[in-house]
C-alpha cells in the first residue's frame, strides 16, 4: 500500500505531545530543582549547587534508607524467583484442561486493588490475625507472635504484588522453548532432571532476568507496603520522598532524593538493556 | 519412571501452595467483611451484613466511589483516544526511529510512581496552577498510556490488514472501509485498552496521593486514610466490594469481548 509518510506521525503526535509535555519535561524539572536552594523562609531559590546531594550523603541516615531499599528489593527478587519459577514451569509442562483457568487465576490479582491486597496481610499476620489465631487456639503459643510491622511483613506484601509479574515473565520465556528439544535430549539418554538443567533452564533465563529486573525496579519505587505493613525502621526511599515533598514541603531536597532514585534505576535498566534487551519485559507485560 | 512422577507431583503441590499463599489474604478480607464483631479479626462470631449497610450510609466513601468512577472513565476515554492511534502507527507503518519511540512511550512503566508524582506536581507548581481534577486526570492519562499501548499493540498485531486492502480494492471508500472493516476489527483492542486504563486509574494510590485534593479523593486514597487509625470491619467490607467489582467486571467484559469478536471476525 502506498502510504503518506506523515501519516504515522499524525497518529503518534497526541501521545508524543502528552508524554513529552507531561512526563519528560516534568522529570527534567525534578533534576533541575534538585540543584536549587531552599531559603529558611521556605522559598525555593534557583541555583546550581550540590548542597542537597551533600545533605543526603552527609550522615548515614539517608544512605541507610537507600541501602535498605536495595536490600529489600534484592530479597523480594530472590523470594519471587523461588516462588515463581516452579508454578511457571508447571504451566509450561501441564496438559491439564484447567490450564487456561489457572492462568487467569494468576493474573487475577492484577485486577484486585493494590491497597486491598496490601492491607489484607494485616488479617493474616496481625496479633489477632489468622496465623496467631490458629496457633493460640492449638495451644502451641500462649501469646501472639508479632509478625506485623517489620521487614518480613513488607516483603510479604511486595511479593503478593510482584509474584504474578515474575511468573508471567518466566512462563513467556518457557513457552517459547521447543518441547522437542527436551524430547531429543531424553532420547539421547538424558534424565528428566539433566534435560531440564542443560536445556530448559538456560533457555528460560531471558524470562528469569526480565522478571528479576521488573521486580527489582518496581520494589525500589514502592511506597504503600512499607507504609501499611512496615514499622518505623522499614522506611524505603519512596516514603522519604513523600515525606520531604508533602510533609515538609522541601522541594529541592525531595527532588534530589527523587533524582538519586531515578539515577539508580536508569543505571540498572540501561545496563540490563545493553546486555539483555528491554523488549523481553514489554513482551511479557502485554500478556497481562 | 516412578521418580519422575513423584517429581511432577511435588511441582503440582508447590504450585497449589503458591496459589493458597496468593489468595488466602484476599479470601480472608472477604470472609471477615461478614464478621459482626467490632474488630475485623478472627475468630468469626456469626455472620452479618451490617458492615455493608454501614458502608452504604457512609457519604464520604460514596463520594469517593463517584470520584473514582468518573476519573477512571475519563482516563479510559482519553488514554485510548491518544493511545490507539499511536499503537496503529507502530503496528501498521514503517518509519524512522520507530523502535526508539515505542520504547520511549512504554518506558515510563519503569519510572517509580513517586517520581512521576513529584514531577507533575512540581511542574504544575512552577506554572502556578492549583491542584485540580483536571491535573489528576492528566496525570492518570500519562500513567495509564504505556499500558494501553502495550495491550492495544498486542491485540492489533493479530488483525490482518489484508481485510482493509480487500475492501478498498473491491471499491469501498476509505470511510466505508473504516466503518465496516477497520472499526469492528479494532473494537476489541480499544475495549481492552479502555478496561485496562480504567482499572489502573481506579486502583492507583501512590501518584494519586500526590495529586488529589480533599475534594477529589478516590476510593484507594480514602482506604489509605482510613487505615491510619486501624483496620476496621468496614475496611474489610469495602475491600470485599472492591474485590467483587474489580474481578467480575473484567471477567464479564472479557466474555462479552470474546463473543463480540467472534461475531465480527470474518
Amino acid at each position: 500500500m502506498k502510504e503518506k509518510p506523515w501519516k504515522p506521525w499524525l497518529l503518534l503526535s497526541p501521545s508524543l505531545t502528552a508524554v513529552f509535555l507531561l512526563l519528560v519535561i516534568p522529570v527534567c524539572f525534578v533534576v533541575v530543582y534538585s540543584f536549587w536552594l531552599r531559603a529558611p523562609s521556605g522559598m525555593d531559590i534557583p541555583a546550581f549547587q550540590f548542597g542537597n546531594y551533600a545533605k543526603f550523603f552527609a550522615d548515614s541516615f539517608y544512605p541507610v534508607i537507600l541501602l535498605n531499599t536495595i536490600r529489600v528489593a534484592l530479597e523480594t527478587v530472590f523470594i519471587c524467583l523461588i516462588m515463581g519459577y516452579i508454578p511457571a514451569y508447571f504451566f509450561y509442562r501441564t496438559e491439564s484442561r484447567l490450564k487456561p483457568y489457572l492462568m487467569i487465576l494468576v493474573m487475577l490479582p492484577f485486577w484486585i486493588s493494590f491497597i486491598i491486597r496490601t492491607l489484607s496481610w494485616i488479617n493474616i499476620l496481625g496479633d489477632s490475625g489468622l496465623i496467631n489465631h490458629l496457633l493460640l487456639k492449638s495451644g502451641l503459643i500462649s501469646s501472639p507472635i508479632p509478625m506485623l510491622y517489620n521487614e518480613g511483613a513488607v516483603i510479604m506484601g511486595l511479593i503478593q504484588y510482584l509474584l504474578p509479574f515474575m511468573i508471567l515473565n518466566i512462563y513467556v520465556s518457557l513457552d517459547g522453548i521447543d518441547k522437542s528439544l527436551t524430547e531429543a535430549a531424553k532420547s539421547l539418554g538424558c534424565t528428566e532432571w539433566q534435560a531440564f538443567r542443560e536445556i530448559t533452564l538456560p533457555l528460560s533465563l531471558p524470562g528469569v532476568s526480565a522478571g528479576c529486573l521488573l521486580v527489582f525496579v518496581l520494589t525500589c519505587g514502592t511506597y504503600l507496603p512499607p507504609m501499611i505493613l512496615g514499622g518505623p525502621g522499614n522506611e524505603m526511599i519512596a516514603n522519604l520522598i513523600f515525606k520531604r515533598i508533602i510533609g515538609t514541603l522541601d522541594w529541592p531536597f525531595g527532588s534530589a532524593i527523587s533524582t538519586i532514585l531515578l539515577l539508580l534505576l536508569v543505571l540498572i535498566v540501561y545496563t540490563y538493556n545493553r546486555y539483555m534487551g528491554i523488549n523481553q519485559i514489554f513482551k511479557s507485560l502485554s500478556k497481562g | 519412571m516412578k521418580k519422575l512422577i513423584s517429581g511432577w507431583t511435588l511441582i503440582k503441590l508447590y504450585t497449589i501452595l503458591v496459589y493458597v499463599w496468593m489468595f488466602a489474604p484476599i479470601v480472608a478480607v472477604v470472609i471477615l467483611a461478614f464478621n459482626p464483631q467490632q474488630f475485623g479479626t478472627f475468630p468469626m462470631e456469626g455472620f452479618s451484613f451490617k458492615w455493608f449497610v454501614k458502608l452504604s450510609q457512609n457519604s464520604t466513601i460514596l463520594d469517593a466511589f463517584k470520584n473514582s468512577l468518573v476519573l477512571g472513565s475519563l482516563t479510559a476515554i482519553f488514554a485510548t483516544a491518544i493511545g490507539v492511534p499511536a499503537a496503529m502507527a507502530f503496528i501498521r507503518y514503517e518509519f524512522r526511529g520507530k523502535d526508539f519511540l515505542n520504547t520511549m512511550l512504554i518506558a515510563p512503566i519503569m519510572i517509580p510512581e513517586v517520581v512521576l508524582g513529584v514531577a507533575l506536581l512540581l511542574f504544575i507548581r512552577w506554572l502556578q496552577q492549583p491542584k485540580s481534577f483536571a491535573m489528576l486526570l492528566i496525570g492518570h492519562v500519562v500513567l495509564t498510556l504505556p499500558y494501553v499501548l502495550l495491550i492495544v499493540q498486542a491485540r492489533l498485531v493479530g488483525i490482518k490488514r489484508e481485510y482493509e486492502e480487500a475492501a478498498l480494492s473491491l471499491g469501498a471508500s476509505p470511510f466505508q472501509t473504516f466503518k465496516e472493516i477497520t472499526f469492528p476489527l479494532l473494537a476489541p483492542a480499544i475495549f481492552a485498552g479502555m478496561l485496562f486504563a480504567f482499572t489502573i486509574s481506579f486502583d492507583d494510590v501512590t501518584a494519586t496521593l500526590f495529586w488529589a485534593t480533599a475534594q477529589n479523593q478516590t476510593v484507594p486514597v480514602k482506604i489509605f486514610s482510613m487505615l491510619r487509625t486501624s483496620i476496621s470491619p468496614e475496611i474489610n467490607a469495602l475491600g470485599a466490594v472492591m474485590i467483587v467489582l474489580t474481578v467480575s467486571i473484567p471477567l464479564a467484559a472479557g466474555y462479552v469481548a470474546r463473543r463480540f469478536a467472534r461475531g465480527n471476525t470474518p
